[in-house]
């Protein structure tokens, strides 16, 4: 038997001597490898982004805001108040925490430490809402909100800053002017897209910033309120029950607009993440129709190929080339030709995947076992569909093969 | 023992219906070192005869004995390794793989003997060389004369040491200057290197190289008899 050196250069000779339409064969191929690579790799990246906000947000994640400009309506807005969270904590179902949230910018100062914090007013809600998990010390309490304690749980960049690797449970920062017992410091959870600390904030009780921070202790306003629903599908009707009992609350009459809006932030994602999946599979199939067009088209030319090349083929059994040879040879260069596109199809989608993710603003993830897969499915469609011809070609009866024209 | 034994050799071939024979049983010996000359009208039978010796064909019935091993059974692989190992082929219209240089050519059955690559790069060389082509070794067959050409052919014949070359009408696209050129390096193959040479002609000057010419007729061997005017390598 030749060794598979010897084959591989013949066949790389004879594809050489017409390289035009050698590349051209493999054009599907390219492009099918191209497109499979370029799917996986923009739909990995966006998935990846979507899945970085749902963490940034929680699961199954809502939150209600004030429609400052709601329209044709001649009085002024009600504001979402404490007692709206509550209402709604209380007469809605497939709630699993509800937290009402103020926000406010302070300078926390810790000795001779200080930082521009964001200071979160909230309830104990806060942490199960947004997914923090407490890595020392503890959570806020429903006692501490009642109590209008003047205590804070840090996140874990601002414990950073403040105390430069002391522990800071126990201590004493200040917020304003106002002095906070530290119970207790956030697990991180990184940096959201965009660069986004998500642990650059200072969670304490909503009624003890409302007194101490803000000046809206005597209204109950809040900023906003945020929500987490038992599940994904609890959503849909949370949405419905939420909106019923804040108009009603806020004295809407029918025809009339909400004074607030409602962002149904999990279930928009999961809408975006469904559409990633369906361009991944419309890319998909793209792909793999084009590595079946791509393989007929190598059939072709290799059956093209054979009958051009009848006479070498004759010469070749002649001085002693077995069937098996002179069907090596032909497979050698349809795989050949199939791996070339599929090389140069893995490039050109790795650019490709670039571009599209520019547009998608996500960055492409490139997985090696995707590249592998691709790599490996060219061959296939190589030896697929270069084995008809190959196996014609070692089917010539020598004598006929050298008469031939 | 005859190193080429035909007995009673049949070839036919499916023809509408029925089936044509074209060999109505041939019996042909030729001895180690001997330079036979086949010759004939077409359609008399020679080529037919040839394909078989050259183990390019089976016979539909009778024997042939080459080199003690009865090859009238064997598949088309295993055909093909006697092919390889025993015969050379020298056809008329040269049958050089076209923009592959003359060594590739030559290289070429060795390819299939399993030779390792640079032995194949020497035996080659030296082969080439001594068909007086050490020049032209990377020179495709495009950019040689016939005379040439043949001479790779020839080469190619050679090169992986088989015992019998067979040529068919070697030199029917060559002038005739040229033509004794080529007959005389088979005589000398057969003559120095005791090379069985077995030689399809319809030319008598070019059989008269021959040590001994054998004619066909109508699918049967008419005579066959040595060449007493046999032309020397000088003439």
């Amino acid at each position: 038997m030749i060794p598979f050196s010897e084959v591989l250069k013949v066949s790389f000779k004879a594809l050489m001597a017409n390289k035009m339409r050698s590349f051209l064969t493999t054009l599907g191929i390219i492009i099918g490898v191209a497109a499979v690579i370029a799917a996986f790799a923009v739909g990995r990246g966006a998935n990846k982004v979507i899945d970085d906000q749902i963490a940034m947000f929680g699961s199954n994640f809502m939150y209600i805001f004030t429609e400052r400009s709601a329209v044709g309506s001649s009085t002024p807005p009600r504001y979402l108040t404490v007692a709206d969270a509550e209402a709604i904590e209380r007469e809605c179902s497939g709630i699993e925490a509800v937290a009402p949230v103020v926000e406010t910018n302070i300078q926390a100062v810790y000795g001779a430490a200080n930082w521009a914090a964001e200071v979160v007013g909230s309830t104990p809600g806060y942490s199960v809402v947004r997914d923090y998990r407490v890595e020392q010390g503890r959570g806020l309490l429903a006692s501490d909100v009642r109590a209008a304690a003047k205590v804070c749980v840090l996140g874990r960049t601002v414990a950073d800053k403040l105390f430069e690797g002391e522990p800071p449970v126990g201590k004493v920062i200040r917020l304003r002017t106002v002095p906070f017992l530290v119970i207790g410091v956030f697990e991180t959870k990184g940096q959201a897209m965009g660069g986004w600390d998500q642990d650059d904030f200072v969670l304490v009780p909503l009624s003890t910033a409302q007194r101490r921070l803000t000046r809206n202790a005597n209204t109950g306003r809040v900023g906003n309120i945020m929500v987490k629903g038992v599940s994904m599908k609890a959503l849909d009707y949370l949405d419905v029950q939420i909106s019923d009992l804040l108009r009603e609350r806020h004295r809407i009459r029918p025809g009339q607009q909400d004074d607030f809006a409602i962002r149904n932030i999990s279930q928009i994602l999961d809408a975006r993440r469904k559409a990633t999946q369906v361009m991944s599979i419309l890319l998909g199939s793209i792909a793999a129709i084009s590595l079946v067009v791509g393989g007929i088209g190598i059939m072709n030319i290799m059956l093209v190929s054979v009958t051009e090349r009848t006479r070498e083929i004759g010469i070749r059994m002649a001085v002693g080339a077995k069937a098996a040879d002179i069907r090596r040879q032909f497979l050698m260069e349809a795989v050949t030709l199939s791996l070339l596109g599929g090389a140069i199809g893995i490039l050109l989608g790795m650019a490709s995947a670039h571009g599209l993710a520019k547009v998608m603003e996500s960055p492409p993830i490139f997985g090696a076992g995707v590249i592998a897969l691709s790599f490996a499915f060219s061959a296939i469609v190589g030896i697929g569909f270069g084995f008809y011809p190959a196996w014609r070609a070692s089917l010539l009866n020598p004598i006929d093969a050298l008469k031939y024209e | 023992m005859a190193l080429i034994d035909l007995i009673d050799v049949r070839k036919s071939f499916p023809m509408g219906d029925g089936e044509l024979e074209v060999l109505h049983g041939i019996d042909m010996k030729v001895e180690r070192g001997e330079f036979v000359a086949m010759m004939g009208p077409s359609g008399s039978g020679k080529s037919t005869t040839m394909n078989i010796l050259g183990c390019l064909d089976a016979p539909t019935s009778g024997r042939y004995i080459l080199d003690g091993q009865d090859v009238a059974d064997l598949d088309r692989d295993e055909l093909a390794a006697i092919r390889n190992a025993m015969i050379g082929f020298v056809f008329q219209g040269f049958n050089l793989l076209p923009r592959t240089t003359a060594l590739a050519n030559v290289e070429m059955p060795m390819l299939y003997a399993g030779v390792k690559a640079k032995e194949r790069h020497v035996r080659a060389q030296e082969v080439l060389e001594r068909m007086g082509l050490g020049d032209r070794m990377h020179h495709d067959p495009s950019q040689l004369s016939g005379g040439q050409q043949q001479r790779v052919a020839i080469a190619r014949g050679i090169v992986n040491r088989a015992p019998i070359l067979m040529a068919d009408e070697p030199t029917g696209n060559l002038d005739s200057k040229t033509s004794d050129e080529i007959m005389k390096l088979f005589q000398e193959l057969n003559e120095k290197e005791g090379i069985t040479i077995t030689l399809v002609t319809h030319e008598p000057d070019v059989a008269s190289y021959a040590g001994r010419v054998v004619h066909f007729r109508d699918g049967l061997v008419t005579s066959d008899e040595p060449n007493k005017a046999k032309r020397g390598a000088s003439a």
